[in-house]
């Protein structure tokens, strides 16, 4: 069993709210980041596969296509973009970093041929990453 | 879900590696350059990482203003710009910085909000120590 790493880098915008607490309450809980005008991040993720090595080409799974999965199913669809305002999931979600990986998690699962999905780490900054290993339950 | 939040400070600090039950030959011989009489500093990084199911309500294992306080008061306001030789626990243990992981693991282990998980001392770039998971 060979762990593989890949990473890729989006830039985003967020804020933290939950429209079940009171204004009071997510200025207390979330601070400067409960802003509704949002502010950004340079986020870097490093997604890691396990499985075998092929013996015919050497590769875990093939780089190229790792590479255009991450773009297709998270790059192209954070980068740039709004979180809480123009991606699905966290309409529902507040786009912790924490939410983050469980959500780019969710976008990859099953996606990548040859290998199972280990951990998806994410970087909000280089002070601070969640890891998420698909502990759901 | 469970989730893991890893979270990393920046102090500096001076130290000496030295052991009263060495010789002055022996405590040359083995810390070398480290057991110079005057110390040398580092920028140290701690890593701490810390475990537990994603609130639904604030979408965080920890809130992170609550642990950058702690953070604040008990390491960073104990170690930055200090001489680790001068400080409790290391009046009577080498401050080497397998001591001083440990004794950041201890502290992060009275965080009330999470779980500990693991803690990595960065002594330099080319020096690290794992404590934990």
């Amino acid at each position: 069993m060979i762990f593989l790493t890949r990473k890729a880098e989006f830039s985003a915008a967020h804020y933290y709210w939950n429209d079940t607490l009171s204004p009071e309450e997510n200025e207390r809980i979330f601070g400067k980041c409960a802003n509704r005008n949002g502010h950004g991040h340079n986020y870097t993720i490093e997604v890691t596969v396990a499985g075998e090595i092929d013996p015919v080409s050497g590769f875990v799974v093939d780089l190229k296509e790792l590479k255009a999965i991450l773009e297709r199913e998270v790059v192209s669809v954070y980068d740039h973009r709004h979180l809480n305002l123009e991606v699905p999931e966290f309409a529902t979600a507040i786009p912790t970093t924490e939410n983050i990986a469980v959500a780019i998690w969710r976008r990859l699962d099953g996606k990548i041929p040859n290998s199972r999905l280990h951990r998806v780490r994410v970087y909000e900054m280089a002070d601070l990453f969640a890891d998420f290993y698909g502990e759901f339950a | 879900m469970k989730a893991h939040l890893t979270r990393r400070y920046h102090f500096s600090a001076s130290h000496r590696l030295h052991s009263d039950a060495y010789t002055a030959e022996e405590n040359q011989a083995v810390f070398g350059k480290c057991n110079n009489p005057h110390g040398h500093g580092h920028n140290y990084v701690v890593a701490v990482t810390l475990a537990g199911e994603i609130d639904p309500a604030t979408g965080m294992v920890c809130n992170l203003g609550d642990l950058d306080a702690f953070a604040r008061e008990h390491l960073l306001a104990r170690f930055d710009h200090m001489n680790l030789n001068t400080l409790e626990p290391f009046l009577t243990l080498v401050p080497t910085t397998e001591n001083l992981t440990i004794e950041v693991n201890r502290i992060f282990q009275d965080f009330p909000f999470a779980r500990l998980e693991r803690v990595v001392v960065e002594e330099t770039g080319n020096n690290s120590f794992v404590f934990g998971g």
